[in-house]
């Protein structure tokens, strides 16, 4: 099935991701643009895919920042264009925004932008609505992936009538839902670029204005542009007002409490501007409204303002949501993802209607938690097996700066709880050119900062920069998998193929870190004791230096190395008596490293097993044996 | 073309671990129901969770109205579990007495019992529990059929393939043989179509009471 089937009118099921990559196609997108971050990777990934037979341009940016910036030269020219970020991308891109803000565009230009609620794959759940308040953008919701299509197109639309970008927010119930989508046209003809002579677009105060008028203006395009549903009696005192995958749980909990003749539910899709004319009809007569939303209550404070403004002319009329807790979320008081049992909830307790009766289980049976960990043969396990012992060997408890990558996880069992921070991309770095600096008040703890090479690309520079020019002292280590493996192995700046797999330059971390003088080693990972040998040393020296640990993500690799047998010798494995603590799986704890509760020895699952060999250099019993393939720690 | 459903709408979870390939036969199930006629509804849960996490994908099928993507809880009418302990996980925040699960009888464990800190329930325990806490349960080792066949992949369709013989799903067979000639080709094709195949045969094979064990004659006839 090929997303850019020529079947207009044709029904079939569709990701959200792919229902929006979709509704770009049928827009006659131009341009587009994404820095991998769940919960949109799919977006690009799939217009990347038929970008060249479509023809149009479709790139992975180092960044969210440049992503936007990208796409935005592309609207000036007068062309579509569309970026797609993750929440804590937009965060990224955000100083250019609020200036694109005040000078405006030209060619429509869409921000799809992903948020996690609950944070799924995410380490915060932010809701994007404000950042497009701050920049004065409109932002337009989707309820289900039929509309997620749909909204694309009309995106653009709205954005060349203001002259302004337009945020398209999603949450993940409608990136990673799925459901029936209709196709529509794809466009027969292509823009082409130009600028007038006359067109400048430099960033002023006054436009602050400017941008007042037409955020007015988009308000007043919402009824007519039916960017709110209304459904239920024709005056509801109980009324919901409610955007994306809310509104479909409200419906669902209106209708089991068997409530539509009473119920309004309004349907927000246009959630800024508010569009308060349309809304202000169904408001002046409800006695209690219900606002649903996901993460923060945006809405439901922008109702609030409304209905103090209109003091005195409207009924008193009570309003329920995430900020009196009446919708709990996920997380309690008012946080964490929507489900249709907390909106059921919600509105059981509005209408005040009885709870319904306890229907879950009465039993004791917890089953263990799943956490996260590194798959079997993971590069990332060694390396922070290497460095915490390096740390212990060294003695003067290193100080660990984590960022986002797979190798987040070391913050958990299976990196060994090395790291101390985890906050935003390339925020390690930045934090270890400060840590750095604490030896001019005799702080003797050297600092490590971890980070992999998508990450160094996307955002580390300047710290780095910082970190010499101010001469900081920090050991910056690269886990370096040769792909973005988070997002599932999107290629980045150092790759040789782009976003649509054609031939890319290459930018080396060896000559960007040769470039700015920092001395630099390379160590395989999978070679554990020299990786230790190598951090050992390096936290004895000054001044920033680098090591990069080179292995190519397990879940990828090539199976040359697969070709190493790895096995456990029952009769050298001295099992509990052994002293080793069940070092294999017990203590390194990789998912192929099993251990034999019957027999009390351990034993290696072949299925599982990648070959690497890294526990076959660490078994005290020397019990852990390996035949044929490439070892790279048997070579020097 | 679409037939009348059990329930309305019809709550399906897939649940498992992540590289186990619920995501894609929940996609299967959900490309095959909307050829079908069904309005359809499917949330995936995977997070960051190819790195050994709970995969869960909630599948919603109707005749006419358009559901959210999360089945609300207990209202779960069959559990596909992947795995063992993420079947019981499932059963307890989404079914209930009256759900229908099928279970991959091979546990992958959670890291935390790598490590010896928590122990995995003796697979008869993790057994005698869903069958006092469900409407009838199949067990299959899956994965083992599934590697006959040339590759623990495709689990998930010999899993899909029992689902669909089961009754559970209102899909004819050859609407999800359709799909899988839309998504593979050649080798990988031929494949999953075995995978499919094979689990039909293991519904097909077993006698009744290995299928559904625990549940009531009355459940019985109602399904099959």
């Amino acid at each position: 099935m090929q997303l850019n089937m020529d079947r207009p009118g044709v029904t079939i099921f569709l990701q959200g991701n792919a229902a929006l990559a979709r509704g770009a196609l049928e827009a006659g997108v131009d341009y587009a643009t994404s820095y991998p971050g769940s919960p949109t990777v799919e977006i690009l990934e799939l217009l990347a895919q038929v970008a060249r037979q479509c023809g149009f341009y479709a790139e992975w940016s180092v960044n969210e920042k440049v992503a936007v910036e990208g796409a935005a030269a592309a609207s000036l020219a007068g062309l579509r264009a569309l970026a797609i970020t993750k929440a804590d991308g937009l965060n990224v891109a955000l100083d250019f925004l609020t200036c694109l803000g005040l000078t405006g565009v030209r060619g429509g230009l869409v921000l799809v932008v992903g948020d996690d609620p609950s944070g799924h794959s995410s380490v915060k759940e932010e809701d994007t609505r404000f950042l497009a308040r701050v920049a004065h953008l409109p932002v337009l919701e989707p309820t289900t992936p039929q509309e997620a299509k749909e909204m694309v197109g009309v995106a653009f639309r709205l954005s060349e009538h203001l002259a302004q970008p337009v945020v398209l927010r999603t949450v993940t119930r409608i990136c990673h839902a799925g459901g029936n989508v209709t196709l529509g046209p794809l466009p027969q003809e292509r823009r082409r670029p130009s600028l007038g002579t006359e067109d400048r677009f430099i960033c002023v105060p006054r436009q602050h204005l400017q941008q007042e008028q037409k955020l007015r203006e988009a308000a007043k395009l919402a009824e007519a542009w039916n960017l709110v549903s209304y459904e239920g009696p024709a005056k509801a005192e109980t009324l919901i007002v409610a955007s994306g995958p809310g509104l479909l749980y409200a419906r669902e909990a209106v209708k089991r409490l068997q409530r539509q003749d009473q119920v309004g539910l309004v349907g927000l899709k246009m959630v800024w501007p508010l569009p308060e004319t349309v809304l202000q009809r169904y408001l002046q007569v409800a006695r209690r409204v219900l606002v649903v939303e996901e993460i923060e209550p945006f809405i439901e404070e922008q109702i609030a303002a409304l209905i103090g403004r209109n003091a005195g002319e409207w009924p008193l009329l009570r309003l329920y949501g995430r900020k009196d807790n009446t919708i709990a979320g996920s997380f309690g008081g008012g946080c964490g993802e929507l489900t249709p049992d907390l909106v059921r909830a919600a509105l059981t307790t509005i209408l005040g209607l009885s709870a319904p009766e306890e229907t879950g289980f009465r039993t004791e049976f917890r089953p263990p938690e799943r956490e996260l960990a590194f798959c079997a043969g993971c590069p990332h396990r060694a390396s922070f097996w290497a460095l915490q012992s390096a740390i212990a060997l060294d003695g003067r408890r290193a100080v660990v700066l984590g960022d986002i990558g797979c190798y987040t996880l070391g913050r958990g069992r299976s990196g060994y709880r090395v790291l101390h921070t985890v906050h935003a991309m390339g925020s390690g770095l930045g934090l270890a050119s400060g840590f750095g600096k604490l030896k001019e008040w005799n702080w003797e703890r050297p600092t490590v900062a971890v980070l992999g090479d998508s990450t160094f690309y996307h955002a580390a520079l300047p710290a780095l920069i910082n970190a010499l020019y101010n001469r900081s002292d920090l050991l910056l280590v690269i886990f370096d998998n040769e792909t973005t493996a988070m997002t599932g192995h999107q290629p980045h700046p150092g790759r040789e193929v782009d976003a649509r797999g054609e031939p890319a330059k290459p930018v080396s971390l060896e000559q960007i870190l040769h470039g700015l003088g920092v001395p630099l080693k390379i160590q395989d990972p999978y070679d554990v004791r020299s990786s230790m040998r190598a951090i050992y040393r390096a936290l004895k020296e000054e001044d920033v230096r680098a090591l990069i640990l080179r292995g190519p993500c397990a879940l990828l690799r090539d199976r040359k190395l697969a070709q190493l047998r790895t096995y456990v010798d029952q009769m050298r494995c001295l099992g509990e008596g052994c002293g080793c603590n069940v070092f294999c799986s017990r203590v390194w704890a990789c998912p192929a490293n099993r251990w034999d509760g019957l027999r009390g020895k351990a034993y290696i699952d072949e299925t599982l097993c990648t070959g690497c060999g890294a526990c076959a250099q660490l078994c005290p019993a020397g019990a852990i044996r390996t035949e044929g393939g490439e070892a790279p720690w048997r070579e020097g | 073309m679409a037939r009348r459903l059990e329930a309305e709408p019809l709550n399906i979870l897939l649940t498992g671990v992540g590289g186990q390939g619920n995501v894609l036969a929940a996609r299967v199930i959900a490309m095959a129901s909307v050829a079908s006629g069904y309005q359809v509804a499917v949330g995936e849960t995977f997070g960051a969770s190819q790195r050994g996490g709970t995969v869960a994908s909630h599948v919603r099928l109707a005749l006419k109205d358009r559901y959210g993507p999360l089945i609300p809880r207990g209202e779960a009418h069959v559990i596909v579990g992947f795995e063992p302990l993420e079947a019981c996980r499932a059963l307890l925040a989404y079914g209930n007495i009256n759900t229908y699960v099928l279970a991959n009888w091979r546990p992958l464990p959670p890291v935390s019992v790598l490590q010896g800190e928590e122990e995995y329930p003796a697979l008869a325990d993790l057994e005698r529990f869903l069958l006092e806490h469900t409407g009838g349960l199949l067990v299959l080792d899956a994965t083992a059929r599934a590697q006959e066949l040339g590759s623990a992949a495709a689990t998930n369709m010999v899993l899909t393939g029992a689902l669909v013989a089961s009754g559970l799903l209102p899909l004819d067979p050859q609407a999800l043989d359709q799909v899988l000639k839309e998504l593979f080709t050649d080798a990988v094709l031929e494949l999953n179509r075995k995978a499919l195949a094979a689990g039909m045969a293991v519904w097909e094979q077993s006698t009744p009471q290995q299928i559904w064990l625990g549940c009531s004659p009355n459940k019985d006839s109602a399904t099959r």
